[in-house]
């Protein structure tokens, strides 16, 4: 009996606590930077696209929503054709982000995304990509890797040795 | 004593009191979900506009434009007789109120029995929905509801004898005359007090006492398969069913009208108000006791404990007189 007075007493002192509602139009809830929402295509720090088209998103993908196709440029880049995510299908699980090599898809703490059309879900690479470099500000993939392109041979890359000349005995 | 309490206009009475009861139980909706929000830290609908209020509206709406279905197999007419009944016992409960000097539907010499027969008489309409819904859940729903509401009839009745005994009158009118000559009833009655409180939380299947209901154990008891406007009529049943046990708390223990400075009217609301809210209060706090327990508490507990105070009380006045 008695702590059932106690209790209605307590509760009622829970009309004078401070309320924990976020009252979402007007107060935006903090998402913090890990948060898995919204999918984007960053770029390098010199404004080229990071994506090699390499299909390791598209592969791990659970629910089939990332399409692409692979190209290559004059230089010998590889680049997506067209980079299509359907964002109806997608559950943000961060899968792609988590296979891409190149850290070029990511996600972002942004949730804001309805639409009325169902086919306004669907994003485009131009809708995708974004002009700066996302989550890892530095990273340049195609400078420390030692794939040979245009403008970069074999072995010039950041932190990378001249490759070693197998027909001569000079170390 | 009753000349003065007969109302002028018992026409305006009675519409007064059916436009103030059917607006009220519409209201509580909004008061009793801001209040448990209040009372969670929440807000509660704040949305709708000015802090909420229109909801009602939206939800009446709504309500209104929802598919009424009765199901294949439930019997027909006693489906879509049973929710009229409820709100029809409570409103016709409603009559005998005084809610301030004068202003009275009808001041029976019998009104405390008036309504005591009245919510007897609303129990019918969970007995005849739950076993007219051809449902188990709602079977034993109906099934709780009439042990229930039968067990704690009984000490409900008891319980205000003694305020009867003071008053020496049934009419409410005359209950709260007695009091103005002597002192609020909760004083020397405060025994028959929170028995009655008690007994009209069991009575109006309030939470924690809402077993016919319960819907972590029945799915929603003896309404499962209601929908639409007849579902509303349940709710609009309950929350009638509310705001009387608050009046008649207000009549019978708290003084009714009267009260110092503000006008009669005004206190009796102001007292009423305060029930309901702890009824809500109630909600936001307890948690549902089990069937046995609540059959045991009011067999074993609250029965001899309502006659104790019948007795008591009655052997006092008969030893001052």
């Amino acid at each position: 009996m008695f702590s059932n007075l106690r209790t209605l007493w307590e509760v009622f002192l829970h009309a004078f606590r401070p309320r924990v509602t976020v009252q979402y139009p007007e107060q935006k809830a903090y998402l913090s930077a890990r948060y898995r929402g919204r999918i984007i295509l960053a770029r390098d720090p010199d404004g080229g696209e990071r994506c090699v088209a390499c299909y390791l998103c598209a592969v791990a993908c659970p629910v089939d929503c990332i399409a692409l196709q692979a190209a290559e440029d004059s230089t010998g880049r590889r680049y997506p054709e067209f980079f299509r995510i359907n964002f109806s299908r997608c559950i943000y699980c961060g899968y792609c982000e988590e296979a891409c090599p190149t850290y070029a898809i990511q996600l972002t703490p942004d949730v804001e995304m309805s639409e009325y059309q169902r086919q306004n879900m669907v994003y485009e690479k131009e809708d995708l990509l974004i002009s700066g470099p996302g989550k890892y500000p530095g990273y340049n993939f195609w400078r420390v890797s030692g794939v040979q392109i245009g403008g970069k041979a074999k072995g010039e890359g950041e932190r990378e040795s001249p490759p070693v000349d197998l027909h001569s005995l000079l170390p | 004593m009753l000349t003065h309490l007969q109302s002028p206009h018992p026409l305006w009475s009675l519409l007064g009191v059916l436009f103030f009861a059917l607006n009220l139980a519409a209201g509580l909706i909004w008061v009793e979900r801001r209040l448990l929000a209040l009372w969670q830290d929440r807000y509660g609908p704040n949305r709708v506009g000015p802090f909420g209020l229109l909801q009602v509206l939206a939800d009446m709406i709504k309500i209104f434009s929802k598919e009424d279905w009765i199901p294949p197999f439930a019997d027909r007419w006693p489906f879509v007789f049973a929710p009229a009944v409820v709100v029809a016992t409570v409103l016709l409960a409603f009559a005998v109120v005084p809610f301030a000097s004068g202003i009275v539907v009808a001041d029976l010499n019998i009104g405390l029995l008036f309504f005591l027969a009245m919510s007897s008489l609303g129990v019918y309409s969970v007995v005849i929905g739950g076993w007219s819904s051809a449902n188990k859940y709602a079977l034993l729903g109906s099934l709780r509801a009439a042990a229930q509401m039968l067990s704690y009839e009984v000490f409900m009745g008891l319980a205000v004898m003694g305020t009867v005994i003071l008053a020496g009158s049934f009419s409410l009118g005359a209950i709260v005359e007695a009091q103005a000559r002597t002192i609020w009833f909760i004083v020397p009655q405060f025994l028959g007090f929170i028995l009655f409180l008690i007994a009209g939380i069991a009575e109006t299947r309030r939470l924690p006492l809402d077993l016919p209901e319960a819907e972590s154990e029945l799915v929603a008891g003896f309404h499962s398969e209601y929908s639409g406007m007849k579902f509303g009529m349940f709710f609009v049943g309950e929350y009638l069913g509310v705001t009387l046990i608050s009046c008649l708390i207000t009549v019978l223990f708290l003084g009714g009208w009267l009260g110092p400075g503000l006008p009669g009217l005004i206190w009796f609301l102001i007292k009423m108000m305060g029930f309901i809210c702890f009824f809500i209060l109630l909600r936001a706090a307890l948690p549902r006791p089990r069937f046995d327990q609540l059959m045991a508490w009011g067999w074993k507990l609250m029965l001899p404990l309502s006659l104790a105070n019948l007795l008591v009380t009655g052997a006092i006045v008969l030893a001052v007189r």
